[in-house]
């Protein structure tokens, strides 16, 4: 295990040293499973309902701007603010621009008009139809990327194979396999209390004659050594990265930090709130932006710290639902249906805006008032769980949905 | 009728011989209580372990002055749900309204507005972590934790936030040793459950179903009776009339799958369907204002249902109660709750004899859940040493029977709030309706056991705020090892 470690640290020191990076991008060197390490997943929730038609903007479509007649992002080019040309039809909000080099090298993609098949306009309920991935089957007891790790678990997984950088366990990771769950990395371990009290518990769990109780002691001390290395008041991110200061950035710079101790991170969590923007939710500038900032500059400083490791990881991004077509009479939106997701990776087949548009006339919106859902987010959900992660039968992952490669947006090769 | 005769024979065998050693004695206590105090153990023997139960069975014959002088401070938690609603929610949404008028002024959210509000929830949670400490009527306090996690409702879903205060205090304290079709009928009328599960907004698809708009006769000028049309605006207003559109089905299908009868107990997706139908019209007077319980006609669907292969027929609200009488009395549900709360005191896999014993035992007494928790606290299977020490302690129990364990002096709960929720079981805020899971699988991982770990640690070295620890023994070491986490 150490001298696989330390053979790989040199083997990215010897590339940043060659001006390689961030190397990610060059696939020829990365290529999908040829880097020998395992795949993983970073999922983003934007919590609160983020407004997918400012974020992707639509600037295409006429009717975007008949909507929103004092919210909209300008047309590329228009003004300062206006919105970051991505295909001719649909632009980035400008507060989006960290993540302009991703789409250039084809390692972002969006899936627009997607969401849930499920009406429900309750942010509770819709976030947790997108967690647990049963939309309006509220009594499914655990989430969908914890039925990734039951479906995928083995004798020897790793403690932090599923670590969540929150205050409490997603709904996402909650279940039968093991995950773990912090604000900080540092809270993963025994505190000082008692002199010596940490190796008296590990000898007490080492000794205990209770199968279960002893068995995942025994795990959660091996976790602690692991980690140890891992110092995060020492973290030095690689390749220029500058992570916000931000709680979401400073969940982002743990993640990584985890990635690169080699602790057998599969799947990582974090998430963001402050998109339920009814009232005054700003354009180019204000509200929405300000918080598009804090994402767009905090997911940019992981992809650039995980430089080569991208070829091996998705970041995923997700939101409950979108927000309203027109906007209301506060400046704001209210909650919709269809959104935006974002999907970075190597492997991805980025540079490229995903799903059937469904046109924002109020004949094509949903129940008259919302982007369409075109794309079901399990279809995305399915795509990551088969074509990244490697999961040859998905359907304890999906219960009740019959995932279809041939709905799959084609986000891999 | 025999089979319950059966088991009170048993239980009688049983009790006549209840062993009265150390190790039965914090057996009963380890599950008939939030965990033994020092001197417990001694207390009960004194007692006899038999008197002991029939005094929990009977927690209004036990006086709990000292808890209620400790849950004096806490105002809201005396509050009705309007009043919390005028209190705490109405001044916000006032607020925001007059923000929104003046247009790009101050929309935040005002914080200190804020802070108040978010004071229900945080009362609520702190009398639940001190009752489970300081009560004396310890299990009512485990019945109330099981019933409200039995019908699970989350305080994170809107109004629910402050109607969880009443739900608590009124629709499932005084049920805990009541009959469980009360109980049953208690949540499905709570403004909190049809809140939780969406009943509120669920109608008739064909509805609203108004009142037909008649003319009336009013006396003219002169005396004269004359005939009054109504009005093109009276017409227009019910067209344009804002009411809920559409059948909702989530409370329909919870109530059959996790309120009664379980998930295998023998319904259809036709039978959610009906279930549903019958309900429509159960909804909230005003939900934001805290308002009660109120059938709306017009937007119930008055056709008959056909419910797990019987006709309802009962017209109006009636319907809805029909339902929850079939429901109550159905063997499945007898079997489902039979299984839960062996699994509560037992063991994650309880015997399928006892349970069989224990449904015959609701079904017998019409659903009498003292008689049914007597039941199980007096089987053979209960004081069995196989099921000693076979439970694993919800991070609630362990921080409950840590304090009490270790004799703690709280001033402040809000830390052990805290602590809960980062142990993985936020107080009122778990999100299914499936409420938290009751066997060790859910709570034995990694993180939960450093957590709990460092818990014992910080309680017994007196470095949690607002705890004052005096007893030395046990120390952090004891309160963290395999042993203690199991009860």
């Amino acid at each position: 295990m150490l001298s696989r470690r330390a053979f790989l640290k040199d083997g990215a020191f010897a590339l940043v040293s060659l001006g390689f990076a961030p190397s990610f991008l060059a696939r020829t060197a990365y290529a999908q499973g040829r880097s020998g390490r395992a795949k993983q997943l970073i999922a983003i929730f934007q919590r609160g309902a983020v407004d997918g038609l400012n974020v992707v903007v639509p600037f295409g479509d006429d009717e975007y701007y008949r909507a929103r007649s004092s919210i909209a992002i300008a047309r590329p080019g228009s003004t300062g603010d206006g919105a970051i040309d991505l295909d001719g039809f649909f632009g980035l909000n400008p507060r989006l621009e960290p993540l302009t080099p991703f789409w250039n090298e084809h390692a972002l993609a969006i899936v627009h008009a997607c969401g849930s098949p499920d009406a429900t306009r309750s942010h509770f309920d819709a976030q947790d139809y997108m967690e647990t991935a049963t939309p309006g089957v509220k009594s499914t007891s655990d989430g969908w990327l914890n039925r990734y790790l039951q479906a995928q678990h083995t004798d020897h997984d790793s403690a932090f194979r599923a670590v969540a950088l929150t205050p409490q366990m997603p709904r996402m990771l909650q279940g039968n396999a093991p995950a773990v769950a912090m604000n900080q990395i540092s809270q993963f371990s025994i505190r000082a209390g008692q002199t010596g009290a940490g190796a008296t518990f590990e000898s007490l769990y080492a000794e205990a004659r209770d199968r279960v109780l002893g068995g995942t002691g025994r795990d959660a001390f091996d976790a602690m050594k692991m980690l140890k290395g891992a110092d995060p008041s020492r973290y030095q991110p690689e390749n220029g990265a500058d992570y916000p200061r931000s709680p979401f950035g400073q969940a982002l710079k743990q993640i990584a930090q985890l990635v690169k101790a080699d602790v057998g991170l599969e799947v990582a969590f974090a998430d963001i709130g402050g998109w339920d923007t009814h009232i005054n939710q700003g354009a180019g500038q204000g509200q929405l932006a300000n918080r598009l900032d804090d994402f767009a500059r905090g997911i940019a400083a992981l992809v650039l710290d995980l430089g080569d490791r991208m070829a091996d990881t998705v970041v995923l991004t997700m939101s409950e639902f979108g927000r309203a077509v027109r906007e209301n009479g506060n400046r704001g939106t209210d909650h919709g249906h269809g959104n935006a997701m974002m999907a970075i990776g190597g492997g991805v087949r980025g540079g490229k805006v995903y799903g059937r548009w469904p046109g924002l006339s109020v004949d094509r919106r949903y129940e008259g008032r919302d982007l369409a859902v075109t794309t079901d987010f399990r279809d995305v959900f399915g795509e990551i769980v088969v074509r990244h992660l490697g999961v040859r039968d998905p359907r304890s992952i999906f219960p009740g949905y019959p995932v279809d490669a041939a709905r799959f947006p084609g986000l891999f090769a | 009728m025999t089979a319950w005769i059966a088991q009170v024979l048993l239980s009688l065998a049983v009790l006549a011989s209840l062993p009265s050693d150390t190790q039965t004695i914090a057996h009963v206590l380890d599950r008939t209580s939030f965990g033994a105090r020092p001197g417990d153990v001694d207390r009960v023997r004194t007692l006899g372990v038999e008197r002991y139960l029939d005094q929990q069975l009977h927690p209004e014959r036990i006086a709990d002055t000292a808890l209620d002088t400790r849950l004096a401070g806490m105002s809201t938690l005396r509050m009705s749900s309007r009043e919390l609603a005028e209190t705490f929610e109405i001044p916000q949404i006032r607020a925001r309204e007059a923000a929104a008028k003046a247009g790009d002024g101050n929309t935040k959210p005002d914080p200190e507005q804020q802070r108040r509000a978010a004071t229900v929830v945080q009362e609520l949670q702190q009398q639940k972590i001190i009752r489970a400490i300081y009560s004396q009527r310890q299990l009512q306090e485990v019945l109330v934790d099981f019933w409200f996690n039995h019908f699970n409702v989350d305080a994170r879903k809107g109004a629910d936030r402050f109607l969880l205060t009443s739900y608590e205090r009124d629709v499932i304290r005084p049920h805990v040793f009541g009959k469980f079709r009360d109980l049953l009928e208690a949540t499905a009328k709570s403004p909190a459950m049809l809140f939780y599960l969406d009943n509120w907004m669920s109608a008739d698809p064909a509805g609203p179903h108004f009142e037909p708009l008649r003319p009336r006769i009013a006396r003219g000028p002169f005396g004269r009776p004359m005939l009054i049309q109504p009005s093109p605006a009276a017409v227009a207003e019910r067209q344009n009339a804002r009411a809920p559109k559409g059948l909702n089905e989530n409370y329909g299908r919870e109530l059959m799958e996790l309120h009664t009868l379980g998930v295998d107990g023998g319904y259809t997706q036709q039978d959610v369907t009906e279930v549903a139908r019958a309900f429509t019209g159960w909804t909230i007077d005003r939900p934001r204002m805290g308002g009660d319980f109120k059938f709306d006609a017009r937007l119930h669907d008055d056709g008959p249902k056909l419910v797990l292969g019987r006709v309802i027929k009962a017209g109006g609200e009636r319907d809805g109660e029909a339902v929850l009488d079939l429901l109550a009395k159905h063997p499945s549900t007898a079997r489902f709750i039979a299984t839960k709360l062996a699994r509560r005191f037992v063991s994650d896999t309880p015997p399928p004899a006892l349970v069989d014993r224990i449904a015959a035992t609701f079904r017998e007494t019409d659903g009498d859940l003292r008689e049914v928790v007597r039941a199980i606290l007096t089987s053979p299977e209960f004081l069995s040493p196989d099921v000693m020490h076979a439970k694993v302690k919800t991070p609630f129990e362990f921080v409950a029977s840590a304090v009490r364990a270790t004799d703690a002096m709280v001033d402040d709960a809000r830390p052990l709030v805290r602590q809960i929720a980062d142990l993985g079981m936020p107080l009122y805020q778990c999100q299914p309706p499936t409420g938290y899971k009751d066997t060790s699988d859910a709570w034995v991982n990694t993180g939960a056991l450093v957590g709990r770990m460092n818990f014992g640690l910080a309680l017994a070295s007196g470095k949690l705020r607002g705890v004052v620890v005096s007893n030395t023994t046990p120390d952090g070491i004891a309160l963290g090892a395999p042993a203690f986490q199991r009860k």
